[in-house]
C-alpha cells in the first residue's frame, strides 16, 4: 500500500502470494504500474508490506543487523540499467571487490583472484576488463559485470528487473543464456521481471501474470503465453509483436498496420 | 513502386575524428508517399545518424561527405535538401518533414503547459495565425491523437509516458508534414501502450497520407507495422525488402541473424538453452 497525497491511499500490490523455488525462474509480467517493481522492492526491503510476509527458507526477513545484512547477500538484484548501475569513476576491478570485502567473504590475499573468477563466470576475460572503468565496456560487458557483482556474496535468489531490455537485440540472448546457464549450475532462484512476453516465455519456467497489483494468471510458461485463460493476459498477447501470427492471418499483408 | 516522396542516393556521412568513422556509406534509398519504412540495425548501426543526415539535423564532427537527397514535394515541386539554404531549411523542416526523437516523451519542457509548447510551433512555423487560431489547432491537434483539448493546462508531468510521447506526435504532425521520421518512438512504452500509439500512427497515416520512416531496433515490431523494411549494418543498408519477404525469404545473412536473434512468442522453444 503505497500512501498518496490528496487521493488517501493507492493499494499497489493486493494479495500477492508465490512461492520461488531454487534452480527454478519466475517470470513476473505486466504492464507497467502493475505492481512488477513494487514485489522487487518488498524483496529487497526498500518497501514495507502493509500486510502479509516474505519468508526465505521458511524464515520471516530480519529486519535489522547482521540477519538483515546475510538476508541481501542471499538476494541479489540486476538492474535494468548498466550504464546507471555502476559507478563511473570507479574500475570493474573495484564493483565486484566492494561486495566481497563488505561481507568479509574473502581474505584480503584471495579478493583478486575472486574477482577474477566471478568475471571468468560471466565470461569475460578478467585481464581485458578488470582495470577498466564502466565507460569502456560495451553494454553487454557492463550488464555481465552487474551479474559478476551480483553473484560476489553467493546469492540463493536473483532478481533480474528488466536485464536485457537495455542491451541491443543481439546480444540480449547471449545474457538470458548467460543467466539460465548460471542459474542451473549455482541453483539459483531467479526472479524475471519483463513486460517482454517472448523472453518471459522463453526464459521462465513459470510466468506469474500482474494487472493493477493482482496476479491474474500464473502457470508453466507456454500453457499462460500459448493458451492464456485470462482476458488481461490474452490482451498483452495480443499486444506484443509476432510475425508468425501477423503473417499467418491473411489481413497480415495488406501492407503496413491495419 | 508508387509515387516517390524522398529519394536518397548515395548518401555518406562520416564522423570527422581521429580515426574517422564511416558511420553512413553510400546509402540509396527510394521512400513512397503514403508508405511506412522501418530502418532497422543494432546500437551504432548509422540508422540514427542517416535519419539525421537526410533533414541535416547533424552537428559537427559529423559531416555529409557524398550523396543527395531529394524531397519530391506534394506541389510537384523537387527540392534538394542539401542544397537549401540555412533559412530554407528552417522552414522546410517541420513544415515538411517532422521528427519524433528518441525518448522525445521526455524532451518537453516541464516548466511549460504542453498547449503552450505545441503552439510555439505555429508561432515560429505560422505567424500569420492569431492567437485565437493556435489555440484551437492546438485543441484539435490534442482531440486528434486523444489526448483531449482540455488537457492543453497541463504540465508534462502531469501526463503518463504514453500521453507526453502522443503530445510529441501530435506536434510533429502541427503543420502537416509529408514525412514523419520516428526514432524508436516506442521504445519506452510498455506493449499495451505501445500498440495503442502504433494504432494511433497507422490511422493517422491512413487520415493524412503522410509516410513514415520508422526507426527502431525491434524488428518484430517492424515486420507487423511497416510496408518495406531496410536492414542497415555499419553505415550499409544490407537489405531492403517488403516486410512480408524479409520475414519469410531474407537474402542477407545478417538479416538472418538479427532475426534469429530474437525469441518468438509463440514459435519454437530452445533458443534460451535452460
Amino acid at each position: 500500500m503505497y500512501n498518496v497525497r490528496g487521493s488517501g491511499q493507492m493499494k499497489a500490490l493486493d494479495d500477492v502470494s508465490f512461492t520461488l523455488r531454487s534452480g527454478r525462474t519466475i517470470g513476473l509480467v505486466g504492464q507497467s504500474g502493475s505492481g512488477k517493481s513494487t514485489i522487487a522492492k518488498i524483496l529487497i526491503q526498500l518497501e514495507t508490506p502493509t500486510s502479509g510476509e516474505v519468508l526465505l527458507d521458511g524464515a520471516p526477513i530480519p529486519r535489522r543487523g547482521k540477519a538483515l545484512r546475510s538476508y541481501r547477500q542471499q538476494l541479489r538484484m540486476v538492474f535494468q540499467d548498466p550504464f546507471a548501475s555502476l559507478n563511473p569513476y570507479h574500475s570493474i576491478r573495484y564493483h565486484i571487490e566492494r561486495p566481497l570485502r563488505l561481507g568479509g567473504l574473502a581474505a584480503n590475499d584471495q579478493v583478486d583472484g575472486e574477482v577474477r573468477r566471478l568475471l571468468e563466470r560471466v565470461r569475460l576475460v578478467p585481464d581485458a576488463v578488470i582495470d577498466r572503468r564502466p565507460h569502456e565496456l560495451s553494454g553487454g560487458q557492463r550488464q555481465r559485470v552487474a551479474i559478476a557483482r551480483a553473484l560476489a556474496s553467493r546469492p540463493t535468489l536473483l532478481v533480474a528487473d528488466e536485464p536485457v531490455s537495455m542491451l541491443d537485440v543481439s546480444i540480449r540472448l547471449g545474457v538470458l543464456n548467460l543467466l539460465a546457464d548460471l542459474q542451473r549450475e549455482e541453483g539459483l532462484g531467479v526472479l524475471y521481471i519483463t513486460h517482454d512476453l517472448a523472453t518471459a516465455r522463453h526464459f521462465s519456467d513459470e510466468i506469474i501474470v500482474l494487472n493493477q497489483g493482482r496476479i491474474v494468471e500464473q502457470g508453466p510458461a507456454d500453457d499462460v503465453i500459448l493458451d492464456p485463460q485470462n482476458p488481461y493476459t490474452r490482451e498483452l498477447r495480443a499486444a506484443s509483436p509476432d510475425p508468425e501470427r501477423h503473417f499467418a492471418s491473411a489481413a497480415g499483408n495488406l501492407g503496413g498496420a491495419q | 513502386m508508387s509515387e516517390p516522396l524522398l529519394s536518397i542516393h548515395d548518401f555518406s556521412v562520416t564522423y570527422d575524428v581521429d580515426p574517422p568513422v564511416h558511420a553512413v556509406k553510400g546509402v540509396t534509398l527510394e521512400l513512397a508517399r503514403g508508405e511506412i519504412l522501418g530502418l532497422a540495425g543494432e546500437s551504432g548501426c548509422g540508422k540514427t545518424t542517416l535519419a539525421y543526415g537526410v533533414q541535416r539535423l547533424l552537428k559537427a564532427p559529423a559531416v555529409i561527405t557524398n550523396g543527395s537527397v531529394m524531397f519530391h514535394d506534394a506541389s510537384g515541386e523537387d527540392v534538394d535538401i542539401n542544397a537549401l539554404g540555412a533559412e530554407e531549411m528552417r522552414r522546410f523542416r517541420w513544415d515538411k518533414i517532422s521528427m519524433v526523437f528518441q525518448g522525445a516523451m521526455n524532451s518537453l519542457n516541464p516548466v511549460a503547459q504542453i498547449g503552450s509548447q505545441l503552439e510555439d510551433v505555429f508561432e515560429v512555423h505560422r505567424p500569420e495565425m492569431t492567437p485565437r487560431q493556435r489555440r484551437s489547432e492546438v485543441a484539435d491537434l490534442l482531440e486528434l491523437v486523444r489526448v483531449g483539448a482540455q488537457r492543453a493546462r497541463s504540465f508534462p508531468h502531469e501526463l503518463s509516458g504514453g500521453m507526453r510521447q502522443r503530445v510529441m506526435i501530435a506536434m510533429a504532425l502541427a503543420l502537416r508534414p509529408q514525412l514523419m521520421v520516428m526514432d524508436e518512438p516506442t521504445t519506452a512504452l510498455d506493449v499495451l501502450v505501445q500498440r495503442e500509439i502504433i494504432r494511433q500512427i497507422s490511422q493517422l497515416r491512413h487520415e493524412f497520407g503522410f509516410s513514415v520512416i520508422f526507426i527502431t531496433h525491434d524488428l518484430p515490431l517492424l515486420l507487423e507495422i511497416t510496408d518495406r523494411i531496410a536492414i542497415m549494418r555499419e553505415g550499409e543498408i544490407v537489405e531492403v525488402g517488403r516486410a512480408e519477404q524479409i520475414w519469410t525469404d531474407p537474402q542477407d545473412a545478417y538479416t538472418r541473424t538479427l532475426l534469429s536473434s530474437f525469441p518468438r512468442l509463440t514459435g519454437e522453444r530452445g533458443v534460451v538453452v535452460r
